[in-house]
């Protein structure tokens, strides 16, 4: 075993915690459908799936079975190249976003520099997926729901960015286990309470969930820019969004929640207890809330969220330079 | 190191190659996608991973959704494909390659006789950028902001509501 060096084990290693946490997420991505059906079931007083195993558990089961089993019909009219491409895209972009997330001390993909950038540029690839797919299928209700979701991704993201740039500046650096260790002693959602509402609402445009789903609002645009998919490619739309949420969840407990920070319970089952409770508010949201006018929502994006971070990163920036002022002169 | 350089540069050539070749407008913004791409991965690559990670967040995913949003509402057809392959022969392209072929032997020449300089040695972090922008280079940057100001103004007056009376 000679090949075996400290440093072949370490990389082994690696490669074992990233495939891992790959699995992880895939799967509760997808159980998270059943997880959902039976919430909104519970909070609009009615049943949802309870027929496949205890309390419907299965189902999802059952669900894979039929959509892989479905044929996988692509229309005559459509443009192949992007419609092919679409759906990987939207689960992909997502997917690498997980390498930058510090899940607990010793677990976690990739230690970049960069850290929160990768994620704000694989949410900008994201976007490309609900364009290509809308363009792609020749259908004017799948164009409709792309063209919504190109204008209002870009809207959000720009504020989303903003949003997360005064978590940046006190904790001094991109790198998401830096702001993690930042959040030893108070977390960032006490400091950047604004931060952390514009990005929560930013990132439920971004994952588009309801009440931000206008690209594929169903009672205006069919289903909007997945009409013409079915099969495994209508499935990894579906499969992508709920990786959204998990993501955006995930993204909200390591920026402003502390990440794995909690008294008591290992690192690991708080950084999953946050996470969750994100999920659950992900569901409940869209269980209470009706979907605004798309102009409605424009304009919170760019008049009331926009000038939020911009004024919130202004003060950030502002008490963050009194303090390192104050340290040299002491 | 060096392959992955050279592997990524082909792509970028063959890209931005199909970005001119293409007849499909979405299929030609596709490639120049993958173009950047791979232009950010050459970023990475020489140790500016702030400016790669740019590239990617500006130009991919803020610049190109806004050409592909207009693309997609002029909702090109079979016309224009018909269209683009005319634009595309021979008598079109020829002069303006020869030309710009002159160039590329004179730029070959002058890097071959400046000699090779080692790319990669150190990593610029976001910091190093930053404190580039606001210290040295301040002005740039301010006259950039005026510029980008200027364009959101123009913007904002062509598409202000008209008035009742005219």
């Amino acid at each position: 075993m000679s090949w075996l060096t400290p440093e072949v084990t370490a990389i082994l290693l690696g490669v074992v915690k990233a495939i891992v946490i790959l699995l992880v997420v895939v799967i509760s991505a997808a159980l998270l459908s059943w997880v959902e059906r039976r919430l909104l079931g519970l909070w609009q007083d009615r049943y949802g799936p309870n027929r496949v195993g205890p309390f419907g558990a299965f189902q999802l089961g059952a669900d894979m079975l039929k959509m892989f089993f479905k044929e996988d019909w692509t229309p005559p009219f459509v443009d192949k190249l992007t419609f092919w491409l679409a759906p990987a895209i939207a689960m992909s972009a997502l997917l690498i976003s997980f390498a930058i997330i510090p899940i607990t001390p010793t677990w976690g993909i990739s230690d970049l520099n960069i850290g929160i950038l990768l994620f704000f540029a694989m949410a900008g690839i994201a976007v490309y997926a609900v364009m290509f797919a809308g363009w792609s299928s020749n259908n004017k209700y799948s164009l409709l729901g792309g063209l919504r979701s190109a204008a209002q991704t870009v809207a959000y993201e720009v504020f989303m960015g903003l949003s997360v740039m005064g978590v940046v500046a006190v904790a001094g650096s991109f790198n998401m286990r830096d702001i993690v260790a930042a959040q030893t002693h108070v977390w960032f959602i006490i400091p950047q309470f604004f931060g952390f509402v514009t990005f929560a609402i930013a990132g439920v445009a971004v994952a588009h969930r309801s009440p931000f789903d206008y690209p594929e609002a169903e009672q205006e645009l069919a289903a909007g820019y997945h009409t013409e998919y079915s099969g495994l490619k209508w499935g990894m739309f579906f499969v992508g969004e709920y990786v959204g949420v998990v993501l955006v969840s995930a993204l909200l407990v390591t920026l402003f929640l502390g990440g794995w920070h909690g008294p008591f319970l290992p690192p690991i089952v708080w950084f999953l207890l946050k996470t969750g409770f994100f999920i659950m508010m992900f569901i409940l949201l869209r269980a209470a809330l009706p979907r605004p006018r798309y102009d409605q929502m424009m304009d919170a994006g760019w008049k009331v969220c926009l000038p939020l971070t911009l004024v919130n990163l202004v003060i950030t920036g502002a008490v963050v330079l009194l303090h390192s002022g104050a340290a040299h002169a002491g | 190191m060096e392959y992955v350089f050279f592997i990524v540069a082909a792509i970028a050539v063959i890209a931005t190659f199909r970005v001119v070749t293409n007849t499909n407008a979405v299929h030609a913004l596709l490639y120049l996608i993958v173009s950047l791409l791979s232009v950010a991965m050459i970023f990475f690559m020489v140790g500016a991973p702030f400016a790669g990670i740019m590239e990617i967040v500006v130009y991919v995913g803020a610049i190109m959704v806004l050409f592909v949003f207009v693309i997609m509402m002029l909702n090109l057809g079979q016309e224009s494909v018909a269209q683009e392959r005319r634009w595309l022969k021979p008598g079109v392209w020829i002069g303006p390659t020869l030309l710009s072929s002159v160039l590329f032997v004179e730029l070959l020449y002058a890097l071959s006789k400046s000699g090779a300089h080692p790319a990669g040695a150190i990593t610029v972090s976001a910091k190093q950028v930053g404190i580039a922008l606001y210290g040295p280079y301040l002005l740039v940057v301010e006259l950039a902001s005026m510029l980008l100001l200027a364009a959101l103004v123009a913007a904002y007056h062509l598409g202000r509501p008209e008035r009742k009376d005219q």
